[in-house]
């Protein structure tokens, strides 16, 4: 059994679902009929509940945020090295919990599921979700589970958009939040890299005008290199793979355009393996959601207003070489939070993974999410 | 990284962190610029209930402010102080670090204007012991200024008179002088009377 591997695993876990009694609604004046929240937890919630962390997934990511589904999964949550006993999320003290949004394709209501209306899927009927509604949907889960406050929510990059407008949507259910490689409001940069996404997914002939029943594999695969690209550094593309050639190292170019450098063979790699996990309407969904998220929004633009209701601690973390979410971006976060008095620890951690740094660098990102949580005091609900 | 810190944790060491801890009183709002790993910071919280906040550019003190539960933003002194409002801290505090930026001049002002009050801990490189090493053609290198001149964080050298001329230039007034020596100093009992000549480093309490 993994758990016997690996003393300080979850171990294995099993995912659970939550149908909504009662139709969710949603910031395009739309409502989803008949919704299911897929979600996963560890650890045990104490009697007076206030030992529960919401973590947040980010764009690809699922509900399974550590441990294993059986004893022959080779492959953990994606977040094992920060959740389990005595790790930065220690299970031995917290009751952690990730749920799927909606919009996804991993388990929670998105746009491949059956729209009970019609009893058909609802592909591209469904309706355009922001990260507020995850936000809502995940506030009802919240309750489900006899929980009236997080201790914290924390998220990286799209996950940490979503702890942050926990504290915007809900400031009296939230006791602190982690913010990872993540921004306020999504730049014209990052608009861009989604747009392009979408066109390569919307402009395969595959896609059907998302009624496919296979996958328009070759413009996921595509929308999912591009994004793989941002996900990386200049410095970390040359470390790894530098101009090498597929062959071998000494070989000549083949003078042809099929894959020659082994970054193109890494990247191909990387979209195809993508097309069987992960669904191109959701991709679609998701990224459009991450686009229209600007938390001032509610504020005329003024990001401290906005962030006024929210007096918690914030732990707020960027990394030097991320050119998606730019450190800059969390400085501006920051600002807000010392504008309205809040406590802030912000660090801006040296590394060279580029956005991808907020699951690899796990020894200074996880000294500090340890050193937040044990430091952060805890507000019960009024 | 579950450090419980013990009383030795608010023990200062250094007599400048000392004497800065009792001056300020129960409940002040304090940033530290250049705050290091927040051991000051956490003696005023734990013995002023101060709220505090640090400003330290070194990744590695960051992570031990944040296992003291200290906050603190990363961020450099040349850069980063107009994310802080007017008039939002009680006491902005810069221990022996305004000889370590690029502007000090900048930097007080910048104190004045994000705080009520000002502290300065400032090395006097007019101490005796300095003036000699200086009188035989020598960049003085001794137990208060242990790096040589080519590696010392110490770029703006001065002396205490130096920086009275300084703030009387920038229209501050100096509100307290704390005149420090070291144990030892066969010579300490002077510098209440000579600062510029026999303290080490000296403390200024300054306003607007």
């Amino acid at each position: 059994m993994a758990q016997e591997n690996c003393s300080s695993s979850v171990g294995i876990v099993q995912p659970s679902d939550y149908l909504f009694e009662e139709e969710l609604p949603l910031d395009c004046g739309r409502s989803l009929k008949g919704v299911v929240i897929r979600y996963e937890t560890y650890g045990t919630l104490s009697p007076e509940a206030d030992n529960a962390v919401l973590v947040e997934h980010a764009l690809s990511g699922d509900a399974h945020l550590a441990g294993y589904h059986s004893a022959e999964d080779r492959k953990p949550g994606w977040w094992d090295d920060m959740v389990g006993p005595g790790k930065p999320f220690d299970t031995n003290k917290l009751f952690v919990v990730c749920s799927n949004i909606i919009g996804g394709c991993s388990g929670s209501t998105g746009p491949r599921s059956i729209d009970p209306d019609t009893g058909r899927r609802y592909d591209m009927d469904f309706p355009i979700i922001t990260i507020a509604d995850m936000v809502r949907a995940q506030e009802r889960l919240m309750r489900h589970l006899g929980i009236r406050k997080w201790f914290c929510v924390a998220g990286g990059s799209m996950g940490g958009m979503l702890a942050l407008q926990w504290g915007v949507s809900y400031p009296e259910a939230v006791n602190g939040t982690i913010a990872i490689a993540t921004t306020a409001r999504v730049s014209s940069q990052g608009i861009s890299f989604n747009w392009v996404s979408r066109e390569a997914i919307m402009n395969d002939q595959h896609w059907l005008d998302g009624n496919y029943e296979e996958q328009p594999q070759r413009g996921l695969a595509t929308a999912r290199m591009l994004a793989h690209i941002t996900y990386l550094s200049d410095e970390s593309m040359n470390h790894k793979f530098g101009r090498a050639l597929q062959e071998s190292p000494d070989s000549n170019y083949v003078f042809a355009f099929s894959k020659d450098f082994r970054i193109e063979s890494y990247l191909a790699h990387q979209g195809s393996k993508f097309v069987e996990r992960f669904d191109a309407n959701s991709y679609l969904y998701i990224t459009r959601a991450i686009d229209y998220f600007d938390l001032s929004d509610c504020a005329d633009g003024n990001l401290a207003g906005a962030l006024k209701p929210v007096t918690t601690p914030f732990l707020i973390v960027s990394f030097s070489s991320d050119w998606l979410f730019p450190s800059y971006q969390s400085k501006e976060l920051v600002r807000a939070l010392l504008d309205n008095g809040n406590d802030v620890t912000y660090c801006n951690i040296q590394s060279s993974y580029g956005h991808d740094a907020f699951l690899l660098e796990t020894e200074s990102l996880g000294s500090l999410i340890s050193s937040y949580l044990t430091n952060l005091p805890w507000e019960p609900p009024k | 990284m579950n450090v419980k810190f013990n009383n030795n944790e608010i023990q200062l060491q250094r007599s400048d962190l000392a004497a800065i801890r009792d001056m300020i009183p129960e409940k002040a709002h304090i940033l530290d610029l250049g705050c290091g790993s927040g051991r000051l910071l956490y003696a005023l919280k734990t013995l002023k209930h101060a709220k505090v906040m640090g400003v330290e550019h070194d990744q590695q003190k960051i992570l031990e402010c944040a296992a003291r539960g200290i906050p603190v933003i990363h961020a450099s002194l040349d850069a980063a102080l107009t994310d802080f409002c007017d008039a939002s801290y009680d006491y902005v505090i810069l221990s022996r670090t305004i000889q370590s930026v690029q502007r000090p001049d900048i930097i007080l002002n910048e104190m004045l204007r994000i705080g009520k009050r000002g502290i300065v801990s400032y090395m006097n490189f007019g101490h005796i012991n300095a003036r000699i090493q200086m009188l035989f053609g020598h960049m003085p290198v001794n137990r208060n200024l242990p790096l040589p001149w080519y590696n010392t964080p110490t770029i703006r050298p001065g002396t205490a008179s130096d920086f009275k001329d300084l703030c009387k230039t920038l229209d501050i007034k100096i509100c307290r002088e704390i005149p420090l020596t070291n144990e030892g100093d066969y010579l300490r009992r002077l510098a209440v009377l000579w600062p510029n000549l026999f303290a080490s480093n000296s403390i200024f309490v300054i306003s607007k």
